[in-house]
């Protein structure tokens, strides 16, 4: 059995550049309860949040490095400590870049296979049911997500995908729509079809795909609103 | 030490010897060389409309649902709940043909920019390229290139691309189009004008630093290509998403503080359109100190800094007691900004540079005053022949299977997933519909209501008869529009058309304009802003008049919308509209037989009107699956493209005393597919007839492709075939592996 | 025969990486920092019987492909043979 979180407070980071933080905003703000606020990177501190979301976006353009740049902002001290007590922390594509050039999460994001621009739906399959993004679901589920990235090919040397396999840091992974993880249902490169990981204890968690851009029935698809549920419930 | 101004050099700079004079007269004296820079940029084409003025006044632009019509940076419409749709096409043709990604994505940035000065947030872009044919030596490297613009200025600033239409012509080797269309969201009582009005007002400059980008770029897309432009070549701009995206934050927020008494883009012709068109709109003048401006190189004169075109740039005018509030946003979002000027009522711009005179021009002279002509016309000759055409002596097909599967996989009518992919088509969590339907369908944040917006043209029947193309282009628009149920409401225009000093270009423009207005007067759907686009030629090769639409429509209830293509199996699938004898300018006479000739399709607005009531109606009561009009490609590709998202098919058999052939890929306009479940069938056929619209119950959707021609098999297909025919054919044509 | 080729923007039109880094670097303390432009690299293994002939070559590259002449400029370095 599930229970809400007592006064959830999201906090969702904002950088120059970032561009789906309304997105998520909006989305969170659709949980019962849920008090949702932003929080410009300038700030040094996330304030009472308990849940810190990284959105989407191309974080000072993306210009030299996905998320090189943003992860000198203020706010990600305020980030580092916040995770470091074990606040729960979410990255989202460039968030989730954002969380690897801070090494708050290991492994790298590079250009898509294709060197393109991808944005479509992808399916998911779900590998780690026991931290907060994901206790809601079932290990096995099939999710349909969208993508919409240049960087998502996660890269990482074998030593540190093997432990992260070892570890099962590996919450998401791209699959086909039977839920089989195969060649054809990566998207853009990904080791071991990596579409998400957490670090070894399970509070921070990045992934590529966008929950919140299928979390609503006028959208046709409210897959990504299970993962926001269950950051929602203890 | 300024070089004298003489004819030569008015001449040098695009302009003519009677408009030399004209100068002269109207300042009283020989302009310096600052200002007849800027006469040159005001009086170009693209700034002035000098040969399309006297023509676009034809166009109806009022309505009770036009908020603002032509004239300001972009054209608003009412859509209920306090709000308002702010939307307008531009053209980026010329700089997309000499660096396409650069070019392309500038074109994005610039009509955002229009967009959201009026106060909107963008919701959604829409692009309409013409590309050369596919065997072209260029066609490849620009259709990558102006793709790759798109999505990395949509995509970084999070705007959507969520459609258009992408189509190919050997007309366009030499001169490509990229058009796009943008639409915002702004609250009615939150509108922001182009206007320097309030004695002692601050002009604030703010965006990016001024570089020597562009300089006459404004000029430039009023020139003919020609051999020597390559050399001629200016200095590329080069755009800056992430700086666009701060500076749409800051002005939003500049705009909810309510600080602000007018902005404008600067776009063409830079600071000298900004400031000259909002003097002449606020009916004021302008002091403007061009050393303040915050200059990216050295050295730069104040004709340079005049006529940049330097992207990512706002003019503002404020309060004095509001100035600090603004630069402090500014400072927030890490963008340049500087007090340059104030507003005054000597109904002058006077430029001072290092507090000396650069320049003092009456405002009437520059903008009302500017030249207006009425260019000879004439009616192209190769209009005699191609009319003559007798299209019934094209011979059948020996398979019209084979004939069917070129079509699918043919470059104007495959699927263009391979761009769409590169599309972010998603954020901002509107899109009900995205690419792939009729129309897009975004919903409006905060309410139940939803935009659907549709663009594109068939230049083929423009070139044939382009009062009938006009009349088409904006018809099918709206049609799209109406087949996700929506209210075609206002409609904005890209008219991109040869050299204006050709009287045969001139005649197409002209009727083109006549065709456009007609549709929009009987369909009720006001032209609220727009574009010209001229010179499109390279030597005397003009492209196919391409008068680009977008239209606007509302749905009140966003969960109304109607998709494009069949849901399940065992529904009724009928055909609304009358098939006529109409393969003249068709997709299947140029690419199964190799003309591009005959007559359009006719056009009748009444049984258009009657058709988009039908669907409108049939929609609010919920008693139709799906509506995908019926056009380019006929019957048989409607059926066809009705099959791919759900991959569902069809098995239905036409009675007619066509041939099948024609049948089937006739073009005849007002027609749509719909698909009905059995229990409303008979409801949704009252509907229909009483909106006087002919249909025919043709037969079910299934699990199949079968189409029949009075009883006798003609099309037959696995779905997974016409899938892989229409999803791949794009990549493997352009872009094999 | 290795070939280098520098690709960089022309003087005079924007650079929104090297805009970007260089604030950057300022917000890090770099204040000396004036002005940051980013270009490419791009290193060429061929089959050239001269180093006169590599240079043309990669020359012929750059003006075809590597690099836009409408706002970009390149530089050709040719490697010694047995460096």
């Amino acid at each position: 059995m599930t229970t809400a979180v007592q006064n959830l407070k999201v906090g969702v980071v904002v950088f120059p550049g970032s561009n789906c933080d309304r997105d998520t905003l909006h989305v969170a703000s659709l949980l019962p309860g849920a008090q949702v606020r932003s929080v410009w990177h300038k700030e040094t501190s996330l304030g009472d949040c308990n849940l810190a979301i990284l959105p989407g976006g191309f974080s000072y353009g993306d210009y030299l490095r996905c998320g090189a740049i943003a992860r000198f902002s203020p706010v990600m001290k305020a980030v580092a400590d916040f995770a470091q007590k074990g606040g729960t922390v979410i990255g989202i594509c460039n968030g989730f870049q954002v969380l690897t050039e801070s090494h708050l999460l290991p492994g790298v994001l590079l250009p898509n296979e294709s060197r393109k621009f991808i944005c479509k739906n992808v399916h998911l399959r779900v590998e780690r049911t026991d931290i907060p993004a994901t206790r809601g679901l079932n290990k096995g589920d099939v999710l349909k997500m969208p993508i919409a990235h240049g960087d998502g090919n996660f890269f990482a040397d074998e030593e540190a995908i093997a432990r992260l396999e070892k570890n099962g840091q590996v919450v998401v992974r791209y699959c086909d729509e039977r839920g089989n993880v195969t060649a054809e249902a990566n998207p853009n490169g990904a080791r071991n079809n990596i579409a998400g990981i957490c670090n070894e204890r399970g509070n921070v968690f990045g992934l590529m795909p966008h929950p919140e851009r299928c979390s609503e029935d006028i959208l046709g698809n409210t897959d990504g609103f299970r993962i926001f549920k269950s950051l929602a419930t203890l | 030490m300024q070089k004298e101004v003489t004819v030569k050099t008015a001449l040098d700079h695009g302009l003519n010897a009677a408009e030399f004079e004209s100068i002269k007269k109207h300042l009283g004296r020989v302009p310096n060389l600052v200002e007849l820079g800027i006469f040159s940029a005001m009086w170009s084409e693209h700034c002035s409309y000098k040969s399309s003025r006297v023509h676009l006044r034809r166009f109806p632009t009022e309505g009770p649902q036009v908020v603002q019509g032509p004239g300001e940076n972009a054209g608003v419409v009412d859509i209920g709940n306090g709000l308002t749709a702010v939307f307008k096409m531009e053209s980026h043709n010329h700089p997309s043909f000499i660096e396409p990604v650069q070019g392309a994505a500038t074109g994005v940035g610039g009509i955002l920019r229009d967009v959201f000065t009026m106060g909107a947030r963008p919701i959604a872009s829409f692009d309409c390229l013409r590309f050369g044919h596919q065997d072209h030596e260029k066609t490849r490297f620009l259709v990558g290139g102006v793709v790759k613009g798109i999505s990395m200025y949509g995509n970084c600033i999070g705007v959507p691309t969520v459609g258009g239409s992408t189509r190919f012509h050997e007309c366009y080797n030499g001169n490509i189009l990229v058009n796009v269309m943008t639409v915002g969201i702004a609250r009615r009582d939150a509108l922001f004008f182009g206007k320097a009005s309030g004695l002692g007002n601050k002009i604030i400059y703010i965006g990016s630093k001024t570089g020597r980008d562009g300089i006459h770029g404004a000029v430039m897309a009023s020139d003919t290509f020609g051999e020597e432009s390559e050399s001629k070549r200016p200095t590329v701009q080069v755009g800056d998403p992430f700086t666009e995206k701060l500076l749409l934050e800051a002005c939003l927020e500049i705009f909810r503080e309510n600080i602000v008494e007018g902005i404008q883009d600067m776009g063409a012709a830079g600071l000298t359109s900004s400031s000259f068109e909002m003097a002449s709109r606020g009916n004021s003048g302008i002091t403007m100190h061009l050393d303040k401006v915050p200059m990216r190189e050295e050295g730069m004169t104040p004709y340079e800094i005049m006529l940049s075109e330097s992207q990512e740039r706002m003019l503002l005018v404020a309060k004095p007691e509001n100035e600090q509030k603004i630069l402090d946003i500014l400072r927030k979002w890490d963008l340049e900004a500087a007090t340059i000027g104030q507003v005054e009522d000597h109904g002058h711009v006077k430029l001072l540079f290092h507090g000396e005179l650069a320049a003092d021009m009456p405002v009437d002279a520059c903008v009302d005053t500017a030249p207006k002509y009425e260019r000879p016309m004439q009616r192209p000759a190769y209009l005699e022949k191609t009319a003559a055409f007798d299209t019934a002596s094209v011979p059948a097909p020996a398979s019209l299977n084979e004939a069917f599967f070129k079509l699918v996989g043919s470059l104007n009518l495959n699927g263009k997933r391979w761009i769409t992919e590169q599309y972010d088509t998603m954020i901002g969590l509107g899109s009900v519909f995205g690419p792939g339907h009729d129309a897009a369908v975004i919903r409006v944040m905060g309410t139940n209501s939803a935009l659907a917006v549709s663009s594109g043209c068939n230049e083929r029947y423009c070139y044939l008869d382009p009062y009938v193309g006009g009349m088409i282009a904006l018809a099918e628009c709206a049609r799209n529009v109406a087949c996700t149920g929506a209210k075609p409401l206002a409609s904005t225009d890209c008219l991109n058309f040869g050299s204006p000093m050709n009287p045969e270009i001139m005649w197409q423009f002209s009727q083109s304009v006549d065709g456009i207005a007609e549709a929009c007067r009987k369909l009720d759907v006001p032209v609220v802003g727009g574009n010209v686009s001229l010179y499109n030629q390279t030597g005397e090769v003009a492209i196919y008049p391409t008068p680009m639409i977008g239209v606007v429509g509302l749905l009140d209830d966003a969960t109304l919308a109607v998709p494009s293509f069949f849901q399940s199996e065992g529904d009724a699938v009928l055909l609304l509209g009358d098939t006529l004898n109409e393969i003249g300018g068709s997709e299947y006479l140029k690419t199964i037989h190799g003309h591009d000739a005959g007559k359009p399709p006719a056009l009748d607005l009444t049984k258009e009107r009657n058709l988009i009531n039908a669907l409108m109606e049939l929609a609010r009561k919920r008693l139709v699956k799906s509506a995908h009009d019926c056009s380019e490609g006929g019957l048989a590709i409607a059926l066809a493209e009705c099959a791919l998202d759900k991959k569902v098919g069809c098995e239905v058999d036409i009675q007619t005393a066509l041939r099948p052939d024609v049948a089937l890929f006739s073009e005849s306009q007002s027609r749509a597919v719909l698909s009905v479940a059995p229990q409303n069938l008979k409801a949704a056929l009252a509907v229909i007839a009483a909106h006087k619209v002919p249909c025919a119950e043709i037969g079910k959707t299934a699990k199949a492709f079968a189409v029949k021609v009075n009883g006798k098999a003609a099309l037959t297909a696995d779905i997974a075939d016409i899938v892989k025919t229409h999803g791949e054919s794009f990549e493997k044509t352009l872009f094999p592996q | 025969m290795k070939t280098q080729v520098t690709v960089t923007l022309k003087n005079g039109i924007l650079d929104p990486q090297g805009k970007a880094v260089e604030h950057a670097l300022h917000s890090l303390g770099f204040a000396g920092v004036r002005g940051v432009r980013i270009g490419k690299f791009i290193e060429i293994e061929m089959d050239a019987p001269a180093t006169e002939q590599a240079k043309k070559d990669a020359e012929e590259m750059c003006k075809k492909l590597l690099a836009n002449p409408v706002m970009e400029n390149y530089r050709v370095t040719v490697a010694e043979q047995g460096k």
